[in-house]
């Protein structure tokens, strides 16, 4: 099962289409290794709206591909959990502590764009819209 | 009444399998849309636990009923090493691999009713059962 | 393994009798009742009326539901099966539950109906007690089986009503509101137990993805007090709004609500809590960037957008 990665700008986004075996997300995560590094991304988003479960091995995964893109400068977005799926993982203990998540694809891209502005701020560019 | 399902968990893809089995059984059985999510978030993670301590066992899923109550049995089986001491292995954290060891205690959480027999060298059974809410 | 753990319907059994002889005067006795149906029915309609049972019924609904009734009846004494008895009882008790018809009602009638039979089967057996001996107790088991049929299937019945009601009070007293684009408010009243926090959950995190809430400000102000297992089912549903992009503003937390919170080891200090109400709307304000200012001599404010 291959989940296929987009390149957009400085984002790549990984739209996961069906459930997914530990081995489909440890792909994953390697392929987002590897295209982050070709691309030079700043940002990931990985859209999971499709899945049904997230067990703890694959919030465990998707923990270990945001700190990995972390250290790569990437941020990551987990985009698309569905009510019910959110539930059951913070009842079976499982928590995204320190990556993010946002309602949908648009919010993500949203985020990520915000992100970036405040990164410039920092840096001491010129505030936009003031 | 819908009819026992049994699963052998071999490998990774089992596991997929057993929970999307699961959830088309207890949606037969009457179960609602977050409860459907929460029995097979546990069905995976007792899978998981056969895959990733004995490699390979054996999920039963049983429609049950008491009185005037339905709910589905799921029983997980293999003759693996065992765990040596249980109530460890049900606290929140612990694990002998990597993995965060979330699985038991977090399935114990999720289903209703949680029994785990397991003997060193014989192997591990887990029940646990859970009932539509009326 | 076994599939059924407990229950099962009962089933007849008769002593004294033997099995054959049981079904042959169950068979006579069924042939007596449809012999005498009119009159039967009749009576048995008379009876109902006399002690003022149905009385949300006209008459004629009384004797229409009698005759439906004792057809079933007679049918359970030949077949030896409730199936259809229970289906028509079901029916039956879903039109009248709502028009006020109360338990022992319904109880009264079949008891009354077993009593118009057996007092015709009395009379016409009467002339050889050992063979009315036998007729009875051929009879009363299966009566008994379908007093117990209809008066279980009334009660599942109204029960299924109850639930629903439940169901749609609890519904309407956790109102998920949208104040503002993206801010949703959820002011919760009165005791949570552990279905009523299930169904707040629920409501809370499919209300944030159909308005595409960012901040949802969940005011306790009205709940008295919760235990333990109601106030981690609130801290999961927090925790489960972020997994959906949501930040959850907790207000109102009662002196006593806290210090559950902090018994069950809550970090009081990782949650979004604000004093009051309209404090936590103006927090939500700012943490969605909108600038609430007031109009020039006016007393509305207005609301504007910051950037």
């Amino acid at each position: 099962m291959q989940v296929p990665i987009l390149k957009q700008r400085d984002y790549l986004i990984a739209s996961i289409q069906a459930a997914l075996t530990d081995a489909d997300l440890l792909e994953l995560r390697d392929e987002l290794m590897k295209q982050v590094g070709k691309f030079r991304s700043r940002g990931v988003i990985i859209d999971v709206t499709v899945l049904d479960v997230m067990d703890s091995f694959a919030v465990r995964t998707l923990r270990s591909i945001a700190h990995m893109m972390k250290l790569r400068g990437a941020d990551t977005v987990i985009v698309g959990i569905q009510p019910e799926v959110a539930f059951a993982m913070v009842q079976l203990g499982l928590t995204l502590t320190g990556v993010e998540t946002a309602l949908d694809l648009e919010e993500g891209l949203a985020f990520l764009d915000d992100q970036r502005l405040k990164e410039r701020q920092v840096k001491g560019a010129p505030k936009r819209g003031e | 009444m819908e009819n026992e399902v049994r699963i052998a968990i071999n490998s990774d893809q089992d596991i997929v399998i057993a929970r999307q089995q699961g959830r088309t059984l207890a949606s037969k059985l009457g179960f609602n849309g977050s409860d459907l999510t929460v029995i097979a978030t546990a069905i995976s993670e007792v899978a998981r636990n056969i895959v990733e301590f004995a490699g390979k066992g054996e999920l039963a899923l049983t429609p049950i009923q008491q009185s005037h109550k339905q709910g589905l049995m799921v029983v997980a089986h293999d003759d693996g090493p065992g765990i040596p001491n249980i109530q460890l292995a049900l606290q929140d954290g612990f694990s002998t691999t990597a993995s965060l060891g979330l699985g038991l205690p977090g399935s114990r959480r999720l289903m209703d009713e949680f029994t785990i027999v397991s003997a060193v060298g014989k192997g591990t059974t887990v029940t646990m059962r859970k009932w539509v809410r009326g | 393994m076994p599939s059924k753990e407990k229950g099962g319907m009962d089933h007849i059994t008769s002593t004294g009798a033997s099995p054959d002889s049981t079904a042959a005067l169950l068979r006579e006795l069924v042939a007596h009742l449809r012999q005498n149906r009119t009159q039967l029915r009749e009576e048995w309609a008379r009876r109902i009326t006399e002690a003022q049972l149905l009385v949300a019924m006209t008459k004629e609904e009384i004797f229409a539901e009698a005759t439906s009734v004792y057809d079933n009846y007679v049918e359970v004494l030949e077949t030896g099966s409730v199936e259809a008895l229970q289906a028509y009882a079901r029916n039956l008790s879903e039109r009248i539950i709502p028009r006020g018809v109360e338990t022992h009602e319904v109880l009264g009638i079949v008891l009354l109906l077993r009593d118009v039979l057996a007092r015709s089967l009395f009379k016409k057996y009467q002339a050889d007690f050992a063979l009315l001996n036998r007729v009875l107790d051929a009879y009363e088991p299966a009566a008994n089986r379908i007093a117990n049929t209809v008066g279980v299937s009334f009660v599942q019945e109204r029960e299924r009503t109850i639930r629903q009601q439940q169901e749609a009070i609890r519904e309407l007293s956790t109102p998920v509101l949208q104040v503002r684009e993206r801010l949703l408010i959820l002011p919760i009243i009165g005791v949570i137990d552990s279905q009523r926090a299930r169904q707040l959950t629920e409501q809370l995190l499919r209300g944030i993805r159909t308005n595409r809430a960012k901040v949802v400000v969940m005011d306790i102000t009205g709940v008295p007090s919760v235990d333990s297992t109601v106030a981690n089912h609130l801290v999961l549903t927090v925790a489960a709004a972020r997994l959906l992009g949501a930040t959850v503003i907790m207000t109102g937390v009662s002196a006593e609500i806290a210090q559950t919170l902090v018994t069950i080891g809550v970090d009081l200090g990782k949650m979004n809590t604000v004093g009051d109400l309209q404090g936590g709307i103006e927090e939500a304000e700012r943490l969605l960037g909108y600038k609430v200012i007031s109009t020039e001599g006016g007393a509305a404010a207005q609301v504007t957008t910051q950037a």
